[in-house]
């Protein structure tokens, strides 16, 4: 299993195909650093540790000062670590790229969704509402109904009711990628995102197609230094049993 | 800089795109070649009729043609970018006052016809 990576959702556009088709693709931007890992003998299991976006030190506290200096690394806005398999442990300091991807495979894109706020059940759940006209009165927009009467004597669990929407950690299953832009960063996947544009999104190889997987392992990295894996698409080795999603 | 980032990558695909798209306006004549595929051969279909409309938005700008088929208004939609769209010639210039002629689809026959536009360089 692959590290996934951070990136900065840059906004959305046409993008016209050989056929003459023009499909709809978010950009992305790609911006990962591998700060710290997780190592079997160390910590019990194998992962590594990503920071997104340099941070000014003064916005840091002092606990995360003293991490980042410890690790000799670059202050990072947001940490996050992500379990791999142990061939696909990258050493501290790599830089992740746009390269991580390849044209046609496909990411799951997780991102926080556009908060809507309090919202009724018809724009959150899709109820019909109420009607218009035959003698509704301020009901128009109302769930109707929550349940029976003495028996169950009570609402059941996880009815649909007016509640927040959006705001919310969301995933966007098997999107295909459509072009990567090294030289930039940049990876544009087909289709829509979660979240606004500048937001921060995580990219991961699409959980429910590994085994078509394809990508270079252990992972795209940015500086040539660490193992060179630019061109080799190898198809992924099965991550057995040790990790656990 | 993100914006600027859409911005690069929209000017990049027009470049990349490398269309030669004729100056044109709302009220010309125009005559659009298609690219058509069919199932083995591909083939192209010329569309003519006055242009009604222009969409400007970058890689996605669009342009509608409005013309009268067997007695039926037809308008198409094309996106000025697209790699289906062989050549556009421009027929006769039409002089009005309008960018968007959205009134021609309540007029018919010699009501809905346009000036032509005076020392205009294109003769068909």
């Amino acid at each position: 299993m692959r590290t996934a990576v951070i990136a900065e959702k840059v906004g959305m556009m046409g993008l016209f195909q050989e056929n003459g088709d023009q499909i709809p693709v978010t950009v992305l931007k790609v911006d990962s650093t591998v700060v710290d890992t997780r190592t079997k003998e160390k910590d019990g299991y194998t992962a590594v540790q990503i920071g997104y976006k340099t941070a000014k030190e003064k916005h840091l506290a002092k606990p995360q000062k003293g991490h980042f200096a410890k690790l000799k690394q670059e202050p990072k806005r947001v940490l996050k670590e992500f379990r791999v398999s142990e061939d696909c442990l990258v050493p501290a300091g790599s830089v992740i790229g746009a390269n991580h991807f390849v044209v046609g495979q496909l990411v799951d894109v997780t991102g926080v969704s556009l908060g809507k706020g309090f919202a009724g059940v018809m724009k959150r759940y899709h109820f019909h509402g109420d009607n218009a006209t035959h003698g509704a009165s301020r009901t128009h927009r109302s769930g109707g109904s929550t349940g029976n009467r003495e028996w169950p004597g009570r609402v059941f669990k996880n009815r649909p009711m007016p509640g927040q929407l959006g705001n919310k950690q969301t995933t966007i299953q098997n999107l295909k990628v459509v072009a990567i832009d090294e030289a930039r960063n940049l990876v544009m996947v087909q289709g829509a995102v979660p979240g606004y544009d500048e937001g921060m999104v995580i990219i991961q190889d699409a959980k429910k197609r590994s085994k078509q997987q394809v990508g270079p392992v252990p992972a795209g990295l940015k500086v040539v230094e660490a193992p060179k894996a630019e061109t080799t698409e190898v198809k992924e080795a099965p991550a057995t049993t040790e990790v656990k999603e | 800089m993100t914006k600027k980032i859409i911005q690069d990558l929209k000017a990049e695909q027009i470049a990349k795109l490398d269309k030669k798209i004729p100056d044109f306006k709302a009220g010309d004549t125009l005559r659009v070649l298609c690219r058509i595929v069919e199932e083995k051969n591909t083939r192209n279909q010329a569309y003519e009729g006055v242009c009604i409309a222009r969409h400007n938005d970058g890689a996605a700008s669009t342009f509608t043609v409005r013309k009268i088929s067997f007695g039926e208004g037809v308008e198409r939609v094309f996106p000025l970018y697209s790699p289906n769209i062989v050549e556009i010639k421009v027929v006769r210039r039409g002089q009005v006052k309008r960018s968007k002629l959205y009134y021609l689809r309540q007029l018919f026959g010699k009501k809905a016809r346009i000036a032509e536009e005076k020392d205009s360089e294109v003769k068909a």
